[in-house]
């Protein structure tokens, strides 16, 4: 990739900037090759249902201009601080360039203001780059670790799980007291409750693909009979959630057996494909058979969640009134996270133990080689079906919390994009290790509702404008990045199960995590 | 007696569509064992770009000649198409040769999603309605219950599918291309130690592979005349299944399975329940790989330790 060769003295030398602008220049021409007609067309059906064609030669251009700087920027810098400052700066001039063309409502000011700051990066980044030509480079650890090697940061790194706990545990009554009960009820629901379903789900398919090491792209599945389990029983015969809540488990781990049966003898990647396929059966199962699911419709006026038999409803004898609190739908959305946060922390728990017992040492060998794990004597079968179940039985757990929270089910939020989702959330945090996939999902599903918060955009590209609809495009090319850069995940490094003396961390490069 | 004819056309037509998406996914999978996850999204592209440069033939440069403009359609879609591919193989799968086994996978998922959401921005998420092309049928028989009919756009359909074939076969078994194509296929260690350039090679077969996929784009575009974003998954996922069906790694298997669920699909529908068609699709899927995973052509794979 590197064009330019890495012990000369002046970073700019003639070769390398040659190189840098015959490659930009390439980028540009591929851009536009590639753009061509899906960028600088657009085809919109009028009333008529006939499509009416409309050009976009700004965007084209936009976009060449932006990719081919980029990768002559990539080139260029070779200091991660020079590249990133340059990259941002990039990003912002882009945005000001593009709201100058797209928006005529955007203020001028805003506009230049956004093309200075970023044009300033960006020459911040050749400076950074020039200044660090002349020294070399010192090789010592990163700043992370140097933190880490501190004895207070020693001291932080062995108490973190416990100071994260603490965090979460605060988190709806600081945001309770800090923003009032009606300004804090999205920051809980959205961010707080959103994230912990997505990181007991990850905890869930963590132990089917980061222990386990078997692909699983239809884990939805398992949400989706949690989900409905829940919302069958609770209509049908009036079962309460408590008790409909370790039916759903067992419904899904049965679901898994069933669906783990068949597919043992598959290999990785095949496993993968009858699993995907599974998952989408299931879905189809759900939308067509409307006796029993009510179809597309879904099952709504599900019994929401009590406070152990005490309603969260402006009733007597409700929640608000029993406790002589003014009502806001506030309380019920904290139970709902202290629900949700317990159970994830039972997956977490459940997990964390039986890594050390024989079955979950089975699992991490059976994922390191699956023959000479079958040479040892280890029963692959029964290794195989418990990691299904128990992921499946985590996954019915967190679905049919899912449907007491929203007191409403159907079968669209059950579809391959979310499978994906929560996969994307175990890749990204490195499969096999608890706190990265929390990150992950932190990350994944906390960024992805920031990006509605960013309502200044509006401002730069006109009201039409709506930032949630990259989300999924963002998830995507962070999947693709993830696994080109760290295909390993955020946490690379394994501590071992079980141990001789010490507990020594294993780099990623020795393990073959996830191989099927 | 003449409604199974009748599926029975429909069936071939819609199975030469999967047949051509099938042999992009097969052709991979031999080279470097990977499924290609995105392929079914490279095909939504290529019918999204179809779809536009008809427009913009019709409009701006005012060829009125269908035969003409569906040529021209295909050509350029073709290339613009491959080209996507190409990059994609540059960017989001060569980097990780040789990383462990899932992270092309997962990678191909990633564009996967990318690829669709990619068309959704840009492009919107309503339908996009062409007016219908090549209405004209012809009536085989009469008198019975009902005509059974055969549209000439069907007879485009299989037409160019089968055209493409016999280029695509030509070139697979009779030029240099085809054969370091083969070499690598077998053996990539010792066809990079003769000399072929491996990685070149690699490029090409994705390349065709997207050629294909574009024309498949077209030819749907031809059949239904409407294409969304979300167009790639269910298609791509079919094609796939047809692509086990036949025996991951043939050719020719790739084509038969695709008009094998092509035929399913159709009858499936006609016969049993619409609703269900593609849990039978996804059905094929499952109990091909679990009880003959190398598929009615392919060669059974012997796991070496």
């Amino acid at each position: 990739m590197a064009g330019g060769s890495g012990d000369s003295t002046t970073p700019f030398d003639s070769g390398r900037l040659t190189y840098a602008v015959k490659q930009a220049g390439f980028a540009g021409l591929l851009t536009a090759g590639l753009g061509f007609p899906i960028i600088a067309f657009r085809a919109e059906p009028d009333i008529r249902n006939q499509l009416a064609l409309q050009t976009r030669w700004s965007w084209l251009v936009t976009a060449i201009v932006l990719l081919a700087a980029a990768r002559f920027l990539s080139l260029m810098l070779d200091g991660w601080r020079a590249r990133t400052l340059a990259m941002a700066g990039l990003l912002m001039a882009a945005f000001g360039l593009g709201s100058a063309w797209f928006a005529s409502q955007a203020a001028p000011a805003l506009v230049w203001g956004t093309i200075a700051a970023g044009l300033l990066c960006i020459g911040a980044g050749f400076w950074l780059e020039l200044r660090a030509a002349g020294t070399t480079a010192p090789a010592g650890p990163g700043p992370l670790r140097r933190i880490a090697a501190t004895r207070a940061g020693a001291l932080l790194g062995n108490w973190s799980a416990w100071i994260g706990l603490g965090a979460l545990i605060a988190f709806p009554l600081v945001m309770l007291g800090w923003l009032g009960p009606a300004g804090s009820l999205k920051w809980i629901n959205n961010y707080g409750v959103q994230i912990l379903i997505f990181v007991m789900l990850g905890w869930g398919l963590n132990i089917v693909v980061g222990l386990a090491g078997l692909l699983d792209l239809g884990y939805v599945a398992f949400y989706a009979v949690g989900a409905y389990s829940y919302a069958l029983l609770a209509t049908t015969f009036g079962l309460t959630f408590w008790i409909c809540l370790p039916l759903a488990g067992i419904l899904a781990a049965f679901t898994g057996i069933l669906l783990g049966f068949p597919v043992l003898r598959l290999r990785g990647d095949y496993l993968a494909l009858v699993t995907l396929a599974f998952g989408e059966i299931i879905y189809l199962v759900l939308l067509n058979w409307v006796d029993l699911t009510n179809g597309e419709a879904g099952i709504s006026s599900i019994p929401r969640v009590t406070f152990f038999g005490i309603t969260f409803y402006d009733e007597p004898g409700g929640f608000s009134e029993l406790f002589g609190l003014t009502f806001s739908p506030i309380y019920r959305t904290i139970f709902l996270f202290y629900l949700i946060l317990f159970l994830a922390l039972v997956t977490n728990f459940a997990t964390l133990r039986l890594r050390r017992m024989p079955i979950g040492r089975a699992w991490e060998a059976l994922r390191e080689d699956e023959i000479a794990c079958r040479s040892l004597g280890i029963n692959t079968v029964n290794t195989k079906l418990t990691a299904f179940a128990l992921g499946a039985m985590f996954g019915g757990f967190a679905g049919s919390f899912f449907a007491v929270r929203q007191g409403f089910v159907s079968p669209n939020s059950f579809t391959f994009i979310e499978s994906a989702t929560i996969l994307s959330i175990v890749v990204l945090g490195g499969m096999g290790s608890q706190i990265g996939v929390a990150l992950a999902a932190i990350v994944m599903i906390g960024g992805t509702e920031l990006l509605r918060e960013l309502d200044f955009l509006k401002q730069l590209f006109g009201n039409d404008f709506d930032p949630a609809l990259y989300r999924m495009l963002i998830f995507g090319l962070a999947m693709v990045v993830m696994m080109v850069f760290r295909p390993r995940g955020f946490i690379s490094t394994r501590a071992p199960s079980i141990f001789l003396k010490k507990r020594k961390g294993v780099s990623s490069e020795f393990v073959g995590q996830g191989s099927g | 007696m003449e409604n199974f004819l009748q599926q029975l056309i429909n069936g071939v037509t819609l199975g030469s569509i999967y047949g051509l998406i099938a042999i992009g996914y097969t052709m991979v999978f031999g080279i470097i064992g990977m499924i290609n996850f995105a392929h079914g999204d490279v095909f939504m592209v290529s019918a999204f770009i179809a779809m536009l440069l008809f427009l913009a033939i019709t409009a701006f440069l005012g060829i009125s000649s269908l035969f003409l403009a569906f040529f021209i359609v295909l050509l350029a879609g073709m290339v613009l198409t491959s080209l996507w591919s190409w990059t994609i193989e540059r960017i989001a799968y060569r980097p990780l040769r040789g990383s462990f086994r899932l992270a092309p996978l997962i990678s191909a998922i990633g564009m996967s999603i990318f690829l669709a959401n990619f068309v959704q921005v840009v492009q919107g998420p309503r339908n996009k309605p062409l007016p219908p092309m090549f209405n004209d049928v012809i009536k085989l028989t009469s008198g019975g219950d009902f005509d059974v009919t055969l549209a000439y756009k069907q007879i485009v359909i299989v037409a160019v599918t089968a055209l493409l074939l016999a280029i695509f076969w030509f070139v697979v078994q009779k030029t240099s291309l085809g054969r370091a194509q083969r070499a690598c296929e077998q053996d990539r260690k010792m066809a990079a130690l003769l000399g072929i350039n491996v990685d070149r090679t690699i490029s090409i077969t994705f390349v065709i592979g997207a050629a294909l996929a574009s024309v498949a784009g077209v030819l749907y575009l031809v059949n239904y005349g409407v294409v969304s974003f979300a167009d790639g998954f269910i298609p791509g996922v079919k094609a796939f299944t047809a692509a086990v069906l036949g025996g991951i790694g043939s050719i020719p298997g790739a084509v038969l399975g695709g008009l094998l669920i092509g035929l399913v699909e159709v009858l499936w529908s006609a016969y049993v329940s619409s609703d269900y068609k593609n849990v039978a699709a996804f059905s094929i899927l499952i109990v091909a790989l679990i009880f003959m995973p190398s598929g009615l052509l392919g060669k059974p794979e012997i796991e070496k330790v």
